[in-house]
């Protein structure tokens, strides 16, 4: 049995490890070993706890049994699972962290006193506060990670789901769970704990209906935050310092990722949170859609040659990309580029795909090596030096609209100066506009020249005739 | 006079929001995605609270409703784990530098 003390010291060597686990991911060459510290870390906090609990040896079997079932269907998922799935993967991985919170949550004030926390109908206060919170963020994270998991597995529609009095509802519910926390810690009632989990686990869903699809990658990382504060919560509860420890760095995390985003697509935190775009935005694509413009068609044959004399090409991947599965293809085609000796690069737009990077790891899966991959403002002002840009599945992000017409909805976020190369190629199935429902100017320009079809079948054709 | 422990977990955790602050800023945006992974498996650290849950039910029987909700717990953070941290490692196997394994 391991003394209070010696177990406080090895939670904190836990806390650190994850810390250097975070560290590490600072660069691609110290990730892997940031891995092994995080790993290391749980293992650590595992086994000392275990070794904590007096009499451990009776429920140790069933805890290996649970371990491992749970432990076997994660590392199934880990090793199955298609890369282009990453955000779903992640939305669902949240829900499990915040239904785990939910649980031991509801255990601990059961049977508190396992927990030094007093006895059923006699728990601290301040323990009722935190257990309370940690309990209503976990179910929050949980539905609501539910919901954008279904949003982005396509089984719900990205659209957003709004109705009147929807903030008003939210606000009512916000402030009953307040009341509710008040009411559990005067009279330690067990039904308004039960009320609390079930009141939280509407307001998850009703926080995230809301929010469309494009604005996933905030949602994705809003829930990472959340999951990190319930678990904070808990940690306060149970007085452990690697769950606070750990909490604090998920939070904080996630938080700085949602702040990336949305500075990635100009918007305020508040804004995305209240849900969809606003409906001033469809009068004016429907406007611009009317105005019948040229449009200059291509085929593979003119891509490729276009591409085969230019030399410097710059690739602009978006989530089409993905869909279409088209990165494969994509890194053949700069394989055979790089042979005729164009210098290609790529060009990521912070919001590109799915989830905040999501882009780089697919482009990591197709072996295109990460110091060829740029971030927005390291390569933006080399469009103006590059002879074609190639285009494939991203729109919103190239539109110039953001950088000239103040009436647009996007005006104002941060977009790949495209037009500035001497020629862009763009792959893309229509004209449709793209998520945000705005015309993309770019499709109009003379050195645009715009290649309808399926993105993997086109750069597959591309490769043909290089 | 004695301060309260509660001080001193809640001055942790002020100190490692700010250090999650700088740790992550300095995370590169290319690996944003497994951040977001192995941000997840190191949350479940929450099996600590689910682990003393289930092993150390006073009483004799080891299936009362606290414990089974200890269990339960278990599972969903061992998914978490043992998920997250493979597939981060997956991700990660990804970003080697290629020049080494060119064939």
């Amino acid at each position: 049995m391991i003394s209070v003390n010696f177990l406080a010291i090895f939670y904190l060597i836990s806390g650190v490890l994850f810390i250097l686990a975070l560290r590490g991911l600072s660069s691609p060459e110290t990730s892997r070993r940031g891995n092994v510290f995080g790993i290391i870390g749980m293992a650590l906090a595992i086994v000392v706890t275990i070794l904590s609990v007096d009499n451990f040896s009776s429920g140790l079997i069933y805890l290996i049994i649970f371990l491992a079932i749970g432990g076997s269907i994660g590392a199934f998922i880990a090793f199955k699972i298609p890369m282009t799935a990453m955000p779903e993967l992640v939305a669902g991985f949240h829900s499990l962290v915040g239904l785990a919170a939910v649980f031991v949550a509801i255990s601990a004030f059961l049977n508190p006193q396992v927990f030094n926390l007093g006895f059923p109908g006699e728990i601290k206060i301040a323990s009722l506060i935190e257990m309370s919170l940690g309990v209503s963020i976990g179910a929050i994270t949980f539905t609501g990670s539910i919901i954008a998991f279904l949003k982005l597995r396509g089984i719900m529609s990205g659209s957003p789901i709004t109705f009147t009095g929807q903030h008003y509802l939210n606000l009512f519910f916000g402030l009953s769970l307040i009341g509710l926390i008040f009411y559990l810690c005067i009279t330690q009632g067990n039904i308004w704990f039960w009320t609390i989990i079930i009141i939280s686990l509407l307001v998850g869903v009703l926080l995230i209906i809301p929010i469309g699809g494009a604005d996933m990658p905030v949602v994705i990382s809003m829930l990472n935050s959340y999951s990190g504060w319930a678990a904070a919560g808990i940690g306060f509860t149970l007085e452990n310092t690697a769950l606070i420890i750990t909490g604090a760095l998920v939070g904080s995390s996630g938080a700085i990722l949602s702040y990336i985003m949305c500075k990635g697509m100009n918007r305020s935190f508040f804004n995305v949170i209240l849900g969809g775009w606003g409906a001033s935005e469809t009068d004016s694509s429907s406007r611009s859609l009317k105005e019948q413009k040229p449009v200059k068609n291509g085929n593979a044959d003119d891509a490729a040659f276009l591409m085969k004399n230019a030399s410097s090409v710059i690739i602009v991947p978006g989530y089409g990309m993905a869909v279409a599965q088209a990165q494969h293809a994509l890194r053949e085609m700069v394989d055979a580029l790089k042979k005729n000796g164009v210098k290609v690069s790529y060009a990521i737009h912070p919001v590109a795909g799915r989830m905040p990077g999501h882009m780089n790891v697919l482009l990591a899966e197709a072996n295109v090596p990460y110091d060829e991959v740029f971030e927005l403002e390291e390569i933006n002002n080399d469009f103006s030096n590059c002879d074609v840009a190639y285009v494939i599945g991203a729109n919103d992000v190239t539109n110039p609209v953001a950088k000239s017409d103040p009436q647009s909805p996007i005006y104002g976020m941060p977009v790949l100066d495209v037009e500035k190369s001497k020629s862009v190629l763009f792959v893309k199935r229509s004209l449709s506009p793209g998520y945000a429902g705005i015309d993309n100017d770019l499709f109009y320009r003379d050195n645009t020249l715009m290649l309808f079809a399926d993105a993997k079948k086109m750069t597959e054709e591309i490769v043909k005739s290089l | 006079m004695e301060i309260d422990p509660f001080i001193f977990r809640l001055s942790i955790f002020i100190l490692s929001i700010f250090i999650g602050y700088y740790v992550v800023w300095s995370v590169t945006p290319s690996l944003h995605t497994p951040l977001m992974s192995v941000t997840n498996a190191i949350s479940s650290v929450i099996i600590v609270g689910a682990i003393i849950a289930s092993l150390s039910g006073g009483s004799s029987n080891k299936f009362d409703t606290s414990n089974i909700f200890g269990y339960l717990a278990i599972i969903l953070a061992a998914i978490n784990i043992f998920g997250g941290f493979l597939v981060t490692h997956r991700m990660l196997a990804m970003y080697k530098k290629k020049t080494k394994d060119k064939k």
